[in-house]
């Protein structure tokens, strides 16, 4: 069991669960997840650490309600217990000094770079970060991500606030107009593949975290496997850092999406407990 | 002795009907009354020297319990049946005794041995219904010292309940969130019941093991790690690591699964129970499953119980070179399985949305024997076919997880990636370091991983008494 010290809302979907995790946190590095599972009948869902405090002995990690599982996470309130929460899992990001890194996240992604933004800046490079949004509702952490950036840039889809456009622009112009030695880009599937297609013509290596769906999260199932420079690789013990210009990215989109079906029935069914079944909370 | 009649009608255990139990997930095998638990235990010779226990990997008192049990003396057998085996109610059900302990019975010769497993799972049994009466064998008297086992399987268990016993104070760390490991994620429901395997793990727990479940060695904490917090020895029973594939074009299509993660979608997280239980699976019409041996067979039958209406198992060989035991195949064949023999898949073919929709195979022959003495299976040119399928599990075995051996420094590996361990004793190159199971031998038997288990514990036992 593992208790949440904090919760707070980021916006209305994406959540912030800080947990007592002592172990996890003696051992978390930027760019490694965790595992949660909460309930007897619960998923077992990876969630990339977006900080740790060694000495509280925390972790804090940040979700978007997207499905069944991330539904009941939300309704997690401080000083409620998660049964199970293990990790760090994955491969760290390598952090060296690079020179000039640009720091690409959407939406709740912001969560996960900016702990690799903060190893990077602590490994001495130039660091500029583009944030990108649907729109200004959804805006978050653009202070703590610009702590840790010698530059911030924020998009919305919308123009509602910062540049309207996608981050692409930026990144595209940065790539034109600087010498920029490594890209980190996390975000959405589509949003990883479009950042990897902006900066290969340029050559500069492109790091993307990887999100297939896993099961166990420690190499023993194979749910996770992706396609990297036409090999297979697993995300949970390989990954989740890969180099972007070698992903098959249209195969992990479709695998991705292999449970729609099941995860709309899963969603309806949460739905209609919470709003109608009466045996919500 | 004098000479006494032999008794060689064998008591049958009743089992499901298979068209019944092909749609359910409950037990198959349904286990022996008290009458015919007595009637069997009565067909022991009791032997003088009893090959029976030497057979056994982990040299069961096999002789002594049946002894017992048939003088109507239970918590006697059951005392004489722990001595040895931390897990009976789980060996009896999934040992294979047929090439163990009942392969050497004297009466084996005539062809009807004692049915050891079958009496080995009622006496175990009998024991788990009694709440907290069993007997326990005498603890040792604390040693001090303190034993990290990683891994809560077939060999974490044994090595650490043996341990316990023993006198050492044992702590069990396990990367899933349930102690058990293959016999919670691998073997389904029906063949082995998963409040047998909690039960069994609650005994371990009685003998006083800390389980410390989430923690993944080599990720949470590095074995060098438990050194540093005091821990004297450490015993590695990861299990099985990465599965295996076929390397053929198609196999990262949706609905191809790895027969670990198929298993353990509908074992661990139990997806036969969605949308009760959130984790999904899918399991289409047509199901082809790929490998001969005892998962091949597990995943077909899960495949069965979860709808489908035809399922294949695709084997490059014969039905005699499958290494699944003959009880499994039979089941399995019983249930309505399909063996599909002498065929290998060459691609998988997908539909517009990435999801598979058949596999193209071959037709195979077999040729000389080859290293492993199996006659080795050719292609038969000019008979390729497609096989119609909407979902196909790869059950080829796995290879050794990497976490432990790429963060523990100075353990010598083999090239296939297991951890070089001396089988006699279970250690490493390292000292104070031990590894049995899967992670020492590549995918094996339950058994033989407790095997492994209790023979590390025996020479940890030593070094401790020696530190």
């Amino acid at each position: 069991m593992f208790s949440i010290l904090r919760r707070e809302d980021l916006t209305p979907t994406i959540h912030l669960l800080e947990v007592h995790a002592p172990r996890v946190a003696r051992k978390a590095q930027a760019g490694q997840f965790v595992i949660l599972h909460h309930g007897e009948e619960g998923e077992r869902i990876p969630l990339t650490i977006a900080d740790w405090d060694r000495e509280k002995g925390t972790v804090t990690v940040v979700f978007m309600e997207v499905g069944a599982s991330t539904m009941k996470f939300a309704r997690l309130q401080t000083g409620d217990v998660v049964d199970d929460f293990v990790g760090p899992l994955g491969r760290p990001t390598e952090v060296e000094n690079y020179g000039t890194v640009v720091c690409v996240a959407g939406g709740f992604a912001i969560a996960t770079i900016v702990p690799i933004a903060r190893a990077m800046r602590a490994a001495g490079n130039r660091v500029v970060s583009i944030m990108g949004f649907r729109s200004k509702d959804l805006v978050f952490w653009e202070e703590r991500l610009g702590a840790f950036s010698d530059e911030l840039i924020v998009t919305t889809d919308d123009g509602s606030y910062g540049r309207k456009g996608l981050v692409t622009e930026p990144l595209k112009q940065l790539l034109e107009t600087r010498t920029v030695n490594r890209v980190i880009a996390i975000g959405p599937t589509v949003m990883m593949k479009f950042s990897a297609l902006t900066s290969k013509p340029f050559g500069v290596k492109t790091i993307v975290s990887l999100n297939p769906i896993m099961v166990d999260g420690t190499g023993m199932c194979g749910a996770c496997r992706v396609e990297v420079g036409g090999e297979t690789r697993l995300a949970c013990v390989d990954g989740p850092d890969f180099d972007a210009h070698q992903v098959d990215w249209d195969l992990l989109m479709s695998r991705q999406r292999a449970y729609l079906s099941q995860e709309k029935s899963s969603v309806e069914r949460h739905q209609h407990r919470c709003h109608g079944g009466g045996h919500c909370g | 002795m004098a000479k006494k009649e032999l008794n060689l009608n064998r008591v049958d255990m009743p089992r499901q009907d298979p068209k019944v139990r092909a749609r359910n997930f409950e037990e198959v095998a349904l286990g022996y009354s008290g009458a015919d638990a007595v009637a069997e235990a009565s067909r022991c010779l009791q032997c003088p020297k009893p090959a029976c226990k030497a057979g056994c990997p982990v040299s069961v008192q096999i002789p002594e319990f049946i002894k017992a049990l048939r003088e109507g003396d239970m918590p006697g057998a059951v005392q004489a049946l722990k001595e040895k085996n931390s897990l009976p109610a789980v060996c009896g059900r999934v040992c294979p005794q047929e090439q163990q302990c009942e392969k050497t019975c004297i009466l084996s010769r005539q062809g009807a041995p004692v049915a050891i497993g079958r009496l080995e799972r009622y006496v175990a049994d009998w024991a788990l219904r009694q709440s907290g009466e069993a007997p326990r064998t005498a603890h040792g008297a604390s040693s001090g010292k303190r034993v990290a086992v990683v891994g809560a399987g077939p060999a974490g268990l044994t090595c650490a309940a043996d341990l316990a016993r023993m006198g050492h104070a044992v702590t069990l760390f396990e990367a899933l969130h349930t102690a058990g490991g293959v016999l919670k994620y691998g073997i389904p429901e029906f063949r082995l019941p998963k409040s047998i395997v909690e039960s069994e793990v609650n005994y371990v727990r009685s003998l006083g093991v800390e389980i410390v479940l989430d923690n993944v060695v080599g990720r949470t904490e590095l074995v060098d790690d438990l050194f540093g917090e005091g821990f004297n020895a450490v015993f590695l029973a990861p299990g099985a690591g990465a599965p295996m594939f076929l390397n053929i074009p198609g196999e990262n299509l949706n609905n191809v699964y790895s027969a670990n993660e198929f298993l353990t979608r509908v074992n661990l997280m139990k997806a036969y129970r969605f949308p009760d239980y959130d984790t999904p699976i899918h399991v289409g019409k047509r199901v082809a499953v790929f490998g001969g041996g005892n998962v091949a067979m597990d995943s077909s039958r899960c495949a069965l119980r979860l709808g489908a209406e035809e399922v294949y198992i695709v084997y490059r060989r014969s039905e005699e070179e499958m290494p699944a035991r003959a009880e499994e195949r039979e089941n399995a064949k019983e249930e309505g399985v399909i063996l599909k023999l002498l065929t290998n898949p060459r691609r998988f073919i997908g539909d517009d949305k990435g999801n598979v929709c058949g596999v193209e195979c071959y037709e195979m022959e077999l040729g000389e024997p080859d290293s492993s003495g199996r006659r080795r299976p050719i292609v038969k040119p000019g008979t390729e076919f497609v096989l119609d399928v909407d979902t196909a599990i790869i059950a080829l075995g796995t290879r050794p997880n990497p976490v432990i051996p790429t963060t523990t420094p100075n353990l010598t590996l083999t090239k296939e990636g297991t951890i070089v361990a001396d089988p006699e004793t279970g250690r490493t190159s390292r000292d104070g370091v031990w590894c049995g199971g899967d992670m020492a031998t590549g995918a094996a038997t339950v058994i033989s991983a407790m095997g492994a288990g209790k023979r590390a514990a025996a020479d940890i036992d030593r070094y401790l008494r020696n530190l």
